[in-house]
């Protein structure tokens, strides 16, 4: 898989740029939001206009303003969780695939159970358990996708090991950490791709989700999936820019990771569904 | 004969699995936070005498591995407890009224992406288009990042809000003699023959289905599309049209190898499922154990949460044996 | 009863491809007799294939049959309407394809398969499930086959059941479209022993289609060599065994192996000729030994040399 293949791959290249744009208006946010996200700065519940682009909420608080805000909670909660699922998943899958016997019956039967059960659900209990705040949504969400981490690297170590690479390795006196560095990580390289950004499109729904039945960051945060929540009591009066706005940012960025994670698979034919 | 062995078989396989399912939520309820009772009463703030009144009350006081059996054994039996928030109120009754709201839209939605689905893959196989499947993969690959809440209330808005032709929530209008049989409401309408509550019970559910439905349909359309046109054009279906049968009986008959894959996908495709009720439930205000859930989860009600993630464990457990029986019913080459 | 079963009269067939056209059959032209078995014979990509399908009127799109005539007992097949093919289709011509494999549907059982297509073609229940076990008796299987699912049937099982399908309603034409290739090398014999026994039992006409120059010479009474779409060679067996006229056919022969040869037999070299984008005139000059400049400009036209026996070359007569 070619640098330049990727890039002129349409998918790839449209979910990029959406993705960029994020992260840009996450980064520069208080460059690029005109208000402060958090305070009264207008009358409430007016509709797009040129003062206010995106309308203010029931508070006269900048819509604009707390989408922009918004977005910085949603990337660093999913940043977050995928890095966290990614290393423990892989640790865990290096180690059970590794070691083999009875340890790895369990944590097989462990990770399958997890993986059977419905993700936003045990999210949701998790998020409960540990008590609302942004870490721990993104510690529960990362608990959610190390089965797909633990799953993929497992089934790699195996196939290796079975291929002899391990036997002919320790032969020559390598190290473990050698031989799995050397030829399971590359292995793995071009699903761990596909994994991260059809990971990364999910997480951002569970964050979503989360946030919309309140389990992640407290008023007056600016949050896209809490600010949905509270637009939906306006949708029956026809106002609309209150849940608009939010919900196809979630929507729109989660398609950004989507398309990367389809051109991805379309390019190096690795297929997980 | 076989096929009683054959279920019996792979229902205790889950069995350990709702049993690891059940000791995660066990240990990630009860033993990560503080007292349960304090976060549920949103207080500190409590005389000693009165908490260990109400731990003594849910059973909290006694050691955890004895609670544990405690609660399995009394959750087998149908006793799932008593609410925290809601004193001596029994969560199963609770849950008994609401899994029935949740089973009618969670069926109502498999059947509307099963629809998008199959009638997408049937379409292109048809037509023979390139820009309708160049369509509908792109449809297909999207449509589940699609987040529920957020189609919903769009959907919400312009059916319930502008056009004002369907209800923003809940499941029925108050018809004179309607009385729930089962709790789902649209089957109940139908045994009672009465044609008014089912179109209003229908109305209600048309745009939660739909909004569920249509996120979940996107692997239903890749499979349809991927395996309708490969039957379709296979030795067997030519081998069927040589010997001079009919062509409806022959795509009848091409149907069940594209039921199959379909049959399997739908056993995954449940915890998607549930997940998405829970969402399209508290956007619709559809009083089914998702809503009932958040509910829970607002109040943290830790008993109750419990039990509902219980239950939705043990859907997901029968959902993959019912799917392994019907597989098995449709497809010979599977031994029983 | 005089004259022809099948009488197939300048059929085309062209498969128009996102990636051009592909001429798959050009011009073919035969008759068949009442009890004949007419081998075509031609490597893969000849032809042979798509002129099975066409004769059964059911050429897979984007393929199409653009001119020619299929009469069966006189009727042109190629001008029915759907329901008429339907019912001439299985009953009046009928084909057993290559793989049982995949032919048969795995989720159904046998006694399925086999009445479903008979009540099709006008038999009651019971009527149908007479003949399906007359005709399975008939292929020498067992009745318990009937019962069976296809996965517990052994490729060659399949192929009989469905053989026994295919002459079941005493079709004036059956089609075998490489019947044994995808089967063990024993039961290869067995299936074709099985269709010379029925050929001879219900004296049906039968064409078999085989990349298999030594089968056809050994089991069929007339030869048809196929090339690039085109017929090259026509004749009776023992008429082509006598005086192989076409070097395509000259070339087929060299690389059986014979008994008693040392070393390997001589084969073709290069490769068949790509149909999106034919070659000037004869198709089959780029690989030709004798090939001269008129072969590079002129297409050869099918010429009688002698009694029944025709050939598509120019160089036929100098031949030999």
């Amino acid at each position: 898989m070619r640098l330049a293949h990727v890039f002129r791959d349409a998918y790839i290249a449209t979910g990029l740029a959406i993705i960029i744009v994020f992260v840009v208006l996450a980064l520069l946010a208080d460059v690029i939001a005109p208000y402060s996200p958090v305070e009264s700065v207008g009358a409430p519940l007016r509709p797009p206009s040129p003062e206010h682009i995106m309308g203010t909420d029931n508070l006269g608080r900048d819509i604009f303003s707390r989408v922009v805000y918004g977005s910085r909670i949603v990337l660093a909660i999913v940043a977050l969780s995928i890095a966290l699922s990614g290393f423990v998943g892989t640790l865990v899958g290096l180690v059970s695939g590794y070691l083999g016997g009875l340890l790895d019956r369990v944590l097989s039967f462990v990770m399958d159970s997890i993986y059977a059960f419905p993700s936003l659900i045990l999210a949701i209990a998790l998020s409960v358990a540990l008590g609302p705040s942004p870490v721990n949504a993104a510690v529960a969400i990362a608990v959610v996708y190390v089965p797909t981490y633990f799953r993929m690297i497992r089934g790699q170590v195996l196939s290796v090991k079975n291929e002899g690479f391990i036997e002919q390795a320790r032969v020559l006196g390598l190290p473990p950490s050698r031989i799995v560095v050397r030829h399971i990580l590359p292995h793995v390289s071009r699903t761990m791709m596909v994994v991260f950004s059809m990971n990364s499109a999910d997480a951002i729904l569970t964050e979503a989700a989360l946030s919309f039945i309140g389990l992640t960051v407290q008023p007056p945060t600016p949050d896209w999936g809490f600010d949905l929540y509270k637009g939906r009591g306006f949708v029956l009066d026809g106002k609309w820019w209150l849940m608009a706005y939010p919900g196809l940012s979630i929507t729109l960025l989660a398609l950004g990771f989507a398309l990367v994670s389809e051109g991805v698979s379309r390019i190096t034919g690795a297929r997980l569904r | 004969m076989g096929l009683l062995r054959y279920v019996a078989i792979r229902g205790t396989l889950i069995i350990p699995t709702i049993l690891i399912l059940y000791t995660l939520v066990f240990i990630v309820l009860r033993i990560l936070p503080g007292n349960p009772v304090l976060a549920a009463l949103g207080t500190k703030n409590i005389p000693e005498e009165q908490l260990k009144a109400i731990m003594a009350e849910l059973g909290l006081d006694k050691p955890l591995y004895i609670q544990y059996f405690e609660y399995l054994a009394n959750f087998l039996r149908g006793d799932m407890g008593m609410s925290m928030v809601v004193r001596g109120r029994p969560i199963a009754s609770d849950i008994a009224d609401k899994l029935p709201a949740t089973l009618e839209l969670t069926v109502w939605s498999i059947l509307v992406s099963l629809v998008i689905g199959v009638g997408t893959g049937y379409l292109v196989a048809k037509r023979r288009s390139r820009y309708l499947e160049a369509f509908a993969r792109v449809f297909g690959s999207v449509v589940f990042v699609v987040f529920i809440p957020a189609l919903g209330l769009a959907l919400q808005l312009v059916f319930s809000s502008y056009l004002k032709i369907l209800p923003t929530g809940g499941r029925i209008s108050s018809i004179e003699g309607f009385k729930p049989i089962t709790g789902i409401y649209t089957l109940d309408a139908l045994l009672e023959l009465n044609p008014r509550a089912f179109v209003d019970a229908l109305s209600h559910l048309v745009l939660p289905s739909i909004t569920l439905g249509l996120v979940i349909s996107g692997p239903y359309i890749r499979l349809a599309l991927n395996n309708l046109e490969a039957v379709m054009s296979s030795k067997m279906v030519d081998a069927y049209r040589s010997r001079g049968i009919r062509e409806a009986k022959v795509v009848r008959h091409a149907f069940k190898h594209v039921l199959i894959p379909i049959v399997t996908y739908t056993g995954l495709q449940f915890s998607l499922l549930m997940g998405g009720a829970v969402l399209t439930e508290t956007t619709f205000n559809w009083p089914g154990i998702g809503t009932y859930l958040v509910d829970k989860v607002m109040y943290r009600d830790y008993t109750a949460i419990q039990a509902v993630i219980l239950i939705f464990a043990f859907i997901v457990g029968l959902t993959s044996l019912i799917v392994d029986v019907v597989y098995a019913l449709i497809d010979p080459r599977v031994r029983y | 009863m005089p004259g022809h079963v099948l009488e197939v009269e300048d059929l085309w067939v062209k498969y128009y491809t996102l990636s051009g056209v592909v001429h798959a059959v050009s011009g073919v032209s035969f008759k068949l007799r009442r009890g004949e078995m007419l081998a075509v014979v031609g490597e893969s990509g000849s032809g042979k294939s798509t002129l099975a399908y066409a004769l059964m009127n059911m050429v897979p799109k984007p393929g199409k049959i653009v001119r020619g005539r299929v009469l069966l007992g006189g009727t042109d097949l190629l001008t029915l309407t759907p329901e008429e093919l339907r019912r001439v289709r299985g009953s009046r011509i009928s084909i057993v394809f290559q793989d049982p494999f995949t032919t048969l549907d795995p989720l159904r059982r046998v006694v399925d398969q086999f009445t479903e297509f008979l009540m099709e073609h006008g038999l009651d229940k019971a009527a149908a499930l007479r003949v399906a076990r007359e005709y399975t008796e008939a292929v020498g299987l067992p009745g318990r086959v009937l019962e069976s699912y296809p996965h517990q049937l052994s490729g060659g099982q399949k192929q009989r059941v469905a053989i026994a399908m295919a002459i079941s309603l005493n079709p004036e034409v059956v089609i075998a479209d490489e019947p044994t290739t995808a089967l063990d090398v024993i039961v290869q014999k067995q299936i074709m022993d099985l269709i010379d026994d029925v050929r001879r039992k219900y004296k049906s006409s039968f064409i078999l289609i085989t990349h298999d120059l030594a089968l056809a010479l050994e089991r069929a009474d007339t030869v048809m060599v196929m090339y690039g779409g085109y017929v090259m060679e026509y004749a009776d067996k023992s008429e082509l065994v006598r005086d192989m006229r076409h070097p395509y056919t000259r070339a087929l022969f060299e690389s059986l192996p014979k008994l008693g040869q040392r070393g390997l037999p001589s084969f073709l070299p290069g490769y068949p000729p790509d149909l999106r984008n034919p070659p000037s005139g004869c198709v089959f000059h780029p690989r030709c030994p004798l090939a001269r400049e008129k072969c590079r400009a002129e297409l050869p036209q099918l010429a009688e040399v002698s009694k029944g026996h025709y050939v598509a070359c120019h160089y036929a007569g100098v031949v030999g």
